[in-house]
């Protein structure tokens, strides 16, 4: 009696979605990565100032699989990628959902340059292999794909978009507003912008760049002003992840925010880990990108609101 | 009291000791950064609208308005005078704070008058009202050369767009959330 026309009209966009997740797979598989899960159901997620996790029991549902899998790495994986469910809460926009499809790749002996180049390669392949053009429309721009894709550091992004430098905009708490009502809107318009070099307080996870330690080896990509992928060097310094585990800590509990405890395991072994780089992309978001949807909500089989 | 986590389209909350109504919501939050909550907001009293970024987080009260039913006695100038329908009381709001209000009043009108902390700040009119035309061209039946619609003005001033077949002295049902025409009363 009562069809669900929203949807039903969503097929094509879910058949698409389909095929984008086998092109994902195909390709690193063939470049010789193993696929892995690690459970969606952890004790405690990584302590970050701005990411919160959905208790599960008295556990958590994971917020991405990082830890997990970084465990991995250290226990002598080289080479691995998984595709899974996080959830996080209060984020609902329509670029977000509470629920969502992330992909995650680690690399041995990488670091966040040659991973940058992988990102380009793994986005402009699925996109081949789906039957799209090298520039596909998204937010109604034509955006090129092909190489090489614009890379600027942050504290240029802030030098050319906005009137406050970056070091400022720090110290006058403003460096998030800025970079969502100055920066975002313009990166990634003609071809994707991968933007490196965040302030060091803003990776809790990734190793601080040698020549200069108040950056963290970190970038983003972004497309159309969609923010896709986030990934660095991984910081393999056990007693150094600690400290920058309780500063984050303790910044949650200057917010209000709960405060989660030492993930000690992962700790404990992260000294074993090689020297790699890691990746997480929003799946959800190249599907959006890749079929020019407006908001995430068109393409996922149902959102919160539908349950 | 809200927090930014509340805002959606609708809510009405106080800002700079004024109320205002949320028009239009965004949910951000750059990589690693912070929530941030852009929203536009509507002044009920002034009608100007601002853009706001809210954090995490940020509170707001309530803007709690009162509606009391009132009859619309008469204009002077850009003075609008009501009566509560209850007390007799009579009170003047300013053709600014009634914005589109103003084109569907007409003497003896009953409305809902907004208060805020007492004060008057604008009317809420049911969705369709019915008023007369007093002015517009008669069409020639059978001329189909001109466009589908045609000017007519209402008896309270405010000129809308009717079908060709809508006659001077006619009572017509109007939509106030669009100011357009919606359908010929029969009488």
């Amino acid at each position: 009696m009562a069809k669900n026309w929203p949807l039903a009209r969503r097929k094509k966009a879910l058949q698409q979605r389909a095929r984008i997740l086998q092109e994902i797979r195909r390709f690193f598989i063939e470049k010789g990565y193993l696929e892995v899960e690690t459970p969606h159901r952890i004790l405690t997620p990584a302590p970050e100032s701005h990411i919160d996790a959905i208790p599960s029991g008295p556990w958590f549902l994971h917020t991405s699989p990082e830890l997990c899998m970084k465990r991995m790495m250290a226990a002598g994986y080289e080479k691995i990628f998984q595709i899974c469910r996080c959830w996080r809460e209060g984020e609902r926009g329509s670029q977000h959902l509470p629920e969502f499809t992330l992909l995650e790749w680690y690399r041995a002996g990488a670091d966040y340059l040659s991973l940058m180049e992988e990102c380009e390669e793994i986005i402009r392949s699925v996109a081949m292999a789906i039957g799209l053009d090298q520039k596909i429309i998204f937010r109604g721009r034509e955006i090129d794909l092909c190489h090489p894709w614009e890379r600027i550091s942050v504290k240029e992004t802030f030098h050319r978009y906005s009137q406050t430098s970056m070091t400022e905009a720090l110290e006058r708490n403003l460096f998030d507003e800025i970079m969502v009502q100055d920066i975002e809107p313009r990166l990634g318009i003609k071809k994707p912008t991968l933007i490196y070099d965040y302030p060091a307080e803003r990776g809790a996870l990734a190793r601080l760049k040698h020549e200069d330690p108040s950056v963290a080896e970190r970038f983003e990509l972004y497309i159309g002003g969609l923010e896709l992928a986030n990934g660095f060097s991984e910081l393999v310094d056990s007693e150094e992840q600690r400290k920058r585990f309780h500063l984050e800590n303790e910044h949650r509990q200057s917010i209000g925010k709960r405060i989660y405890s030492m993930p000690d395991k992962f700790l404990a072994e992260l000294d074993s880990m090689p020297s790699s780089a890691g990746i997480a992309l929003g799946v959800d978001r190249l599907v959006m990108v890749f079929l020019n949807a407006e908001t995430i909500d068109e393409v996922v089989t149902f959102t919160p609101e539908e349950i | 009291m809200y927090t930014a986590s509340d805002l959606r389209k609708g809510l009405k909350v106080i800002i700079d000791d004024e109320p205002y109504i949320v028009t239009a919501f965004e949910f951000s939050k750059p990589g690693k950064g912070q929530a941030l909550y852009r929203t536009k907001l509507r002044n009920m009293i002034t009608g100007l609208t601002i853009d706001r970024t809210f954090r995490e987080g940020d509170t707001f009260e309530p803007a709690s308005l009162e509606e009391r039913a009132m009859q619309f006695l008469y204009q002077e100038g850009d003075h609008y005078h009501f009566m509560d329908n209850e007390t007799y009381e009579q009170i003047i709001i300013s053709e600014e704070s009634l914005g589109d209000a103003k084109n569907f009043l007409i003497e003896n009108f009953n409305v809902e008058v907004l208060l805020f902390r007492d004060r008057a700040i604008g009317v809420e009119l049911p969705n369709f009202v019915n008023l007369r035309i007093i002015k517009t061209e008669t069409w020639v039946r059978g001329d189909t050369s001109k466009a589908d619609f045609k000017p007519a003005t209402l008896e309270t001033g405010y000129v809308l767009r009717v079908p060709p077949f809508i006659e001077e002295g006619e009572l017509i049902t109007i939509d106030t959330r669009t100011g357009e025409f919606s359908k010929r009363v029969k009488e």
